[in-house]
């Protein structure tokens, strides 16, 4: 990853013709696409237009029946999901997908511990490390779970999950965030604390944000850019106001009538 | 001292504290306060269950896997040194070719198991591992020339470690200081080495992702742990600790056989014992081991005492025969999964689990 691939002339992430087919159903059908850096891309979609499949097969957890992932144009489709974590893409879930019997200090702890490349070490003891454990309540402190690090994850409300989900999320440190629906479900006060810290992360210039979200409201006001799928399709993108202005989107997506979807 | 030696898994209740203290004090004295060879016998197989069900709970209790193939590591390292005392005399140069030969041969097929296998679903995993178990099991009790068969074999051990050897004239506390004294001791430092190793395994950064692993592993890969390697080094780890117990049993009996070292029987009272103590807990094997071999043992005797002393009432004294032992453990092991669910320790520690994560 050379200074030169990092400022932009690369893109960071790319796919190339990606398809996946569930039996007969093509989920994702034939979408390329480029993501650069310092730009958020919202992309959006009815449901089951195969959002979260096309983020499953960019951070590795299905593999494509065909097309190819890149990765500052390097191929990355042959890695799994651990490896391109390492490399740098970070995913959160769209149905949280937590360590429910582990509190949740020790759910960020063990994110902080894998960024660290402390998890093959068998000697030491886990508690010992301190900065772990701190910089893991520094992820806490941000989203506001500070108060609830000892509990369980699996009491948390539904609206600190997806809390845990995002802190999880900043503790990869990764250069490429994917948020899939971070506020779905989310009680109307919890929204702006999420908000805040996607613009939070947009200011700090040089990350790719990818943001799969229903709210319209809430993708007009962070996204420079929109990507829209359907049917597996990507059918439009570009500029926010021109793809949502386009008869396309207006027709597929928006006259869906979706847009207050939770 | 004692937080880093226990790697700061203190055991946090009062009630387990001094369950496990009477059960360490009981196994560190044992030579001197209970006598007669089977009760030295009992508490030597107490101090080999201990290392042989805390390595299972390392795989089953930490990492979420279930293997049948435990049983094989251990016969695996009594026969090691079986074979390598029976060839090569009783030498300790035997002892260690054995120990060393065993511990190649169970790290090779754990890591083919593994490698193999811990990809597809678990199901899929206990199943080969109980094929391999079994195809392992027969193959030493056909290769008779070899492995003695069906009656195993039996050899000798170095001069210090044999009954007749005495390493002092005196006696301490009416005590001879004879081999099987040494030997036992032998067991039972090894056994605590072991599991204290163990305890700090699983409280180390690496045992902190098998835990994730057993809870979410699809999200454990997400954070960029590659849990097909955590799960093999789990199983390997988990196979040489096994190993290592054998070769203590196969030294304490200075006998390997098929049925005291590979039968299936052991492989199910390892899994009771990890159930009754409690698993995910390392501590469990060891109050669930002492229970357990000491219910073995001894409920015989008692239920004798008790239908004896019931001989006038027809039905009971029926029902407390001795030959209905198996029935009473049966008995004790269900109500104690129905009371107890999160096993023994589980069951001392549920008043203090808030504070499970707390830091020092
Ligand atoms: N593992 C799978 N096996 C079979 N079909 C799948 C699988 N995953 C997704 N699908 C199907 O692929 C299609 C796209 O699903 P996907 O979850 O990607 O949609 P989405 O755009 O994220 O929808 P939503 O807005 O509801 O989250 C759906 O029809 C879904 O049923
Ligand atoms: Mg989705």
């Amino acid at each position: 990853m050379s200074n030169e691939a990092r400022s932009g002339e690369v893109p960071v992430l790319s796919t190339h013709g990606l398809t996946i087919r569930f039996g007969g159903h093509v989920a994702v059908n034939n979408v390329s696409c480029e993501f650069r850096p310092g730009t958020l891309t919202a992309i959006v979609g009815p449901n089951g237009a195969g959002k979260t499949t096309y983020f499953n097969l960019m951070s590795g957890q299905l593999p494509p029946s065909s097309g190819t992932v890149r990765l500052y144009g390097e191929d990355i489709t042959h890695l799994g999901a651990p490896q391109r974590t390492k490399r740098g893409i970070g995913r959160a879930f769209q149905l949280t997908n937590l360590f429910p019997n582990l509190t949740v200090l020790e759910n960020v702890r063990l994110t902080v511990q894998s960024r660290a490349g402390m998890g093959l070490n068998m000697v030491s003891m886990w508690a010992s490390h301190i900065e772990l454990i701190e910089k893991a309540e520094h992820f806490l402190h941000l989203v506001a779970l500070t108060e609830r690090r000892h509990e369980n994850a699996a009491a948390l409300s539904h609206g600190d999950k997806r809390k845990l989900e995002i802190a999880i999320l900043l503790a990869l440190e990764p250069d490429i965030f994917m948020f899939d629906e971070p506020t779905a479900g989310m009680s109307v006060d919890e929204v702006p604390v999420v908000l805040d810290l996607i613009q939070h992360i947009k200011a700090m210039g040089d990350k790719t944000i990818l943001l799969v979200e229903h709210k319209m409201d809430v993708v007009r006001s962070l996204a420079d850019r929109i990507v829209v799928l359907h049917n597996g399709y990507l059918v439009a993108d570009g500029d926010p106001t021109e793809v949502m202005n386009s008869p396309i989107v207006q027709e597929a997506y928006l006259g869906a009538g979706v847009a207050d979807h939770v | 001292m004692l937080r880093t030696l226990l790697s700061g898994d203190l055991p946090r209740s009062r009630m387990l504290s001094a369950t496990l203290l009477v059960v360490f004090i009981g196994l560190a004295l044992a030579p001197f306060v209970v006598s007669g060879a089977r009760s030295l016998n009992v508490a030597a197989t107490i101090c080999v269950f201990v290392v042989l069900v805390a390595s299972y709970d390392l795989l089953l209790g930490y990492t979420g896997v279930v293997s049948f193939a435990h049983t094989m590591f251990y016969g695996i390292g009594a026969y090691g040194v079986g074979l390598a005392l029976t060839g090569m005399g009783p030498s300790w140069t035997a002892i260690a070719v054995g120990t060393v030969g065993a511990l190649l041969v169970s790290l090779v097929l754990a890591l083919v198991i593994g490698l193999f296998s811990l990809r597809v679903r678990a199901i899929f995993y206990a199943m080969i591992t109980l094929a391999v178990a079994s195809a392992f099991a027969v193959l030493a009790s056909q290769l008779s020339d070899f492995t003695g068969g069906e009656d195993g074999l039996t050899f000798k051990v170095p001069e210090l470690l044999q009954p007749s050897f005495h390493l002092l004239e005196a006696t301490i506390m009416g005590r001879a200081i004879d081999g099987k004294l040494i030997t036992y001791y032998l067991l039972f430092f090894s056994a605590l080495g072991l599991f204290l190793f163990m305890l700090r395994i699983v409280n180390s950064p690496f045992g902190r992702v098998l835990q994730a692993i057993r809870e979410n592993d699809f999200r454990a890969e997400a954070l960029g742990y590659r849990t097909v390697i955590y799960r093999t080094l789990a199983n390997c780890l988990s196979a040489l600790i096994a190993t290592l117990a054998g070769v203590l049993m196969a030294l304490w009996l200075r006998y390997v056989g098929p049925k005291t070292m590979l039968s299936f029987e052991i492989m199910t009272d390892i899994l009771l014992i990890v159930v009754i103590g409690g698993m995910g807990t390392i501590y469990g094997a060891l109050i669930g081991s002492a229970l357990f071999i000491l219910a073995q043992n001894y409920l015989q005797v008692l239920m004798g005492q008790t239908s004896a002393a019931l001989s006038g009432v027809p039905f009971l004294a029926n029902l407390f025969h001795p030959d209905r032992w198996l029935l009473w453990l049966g008995v004790l092991f269900v109500l104690s999964v129905y009371f107890f669910p999160t096993g023994i320790v589980g069951k001392l520690r549920a008043g203090t689990l808030a504070k499970v994560d707390r830091r020092p």
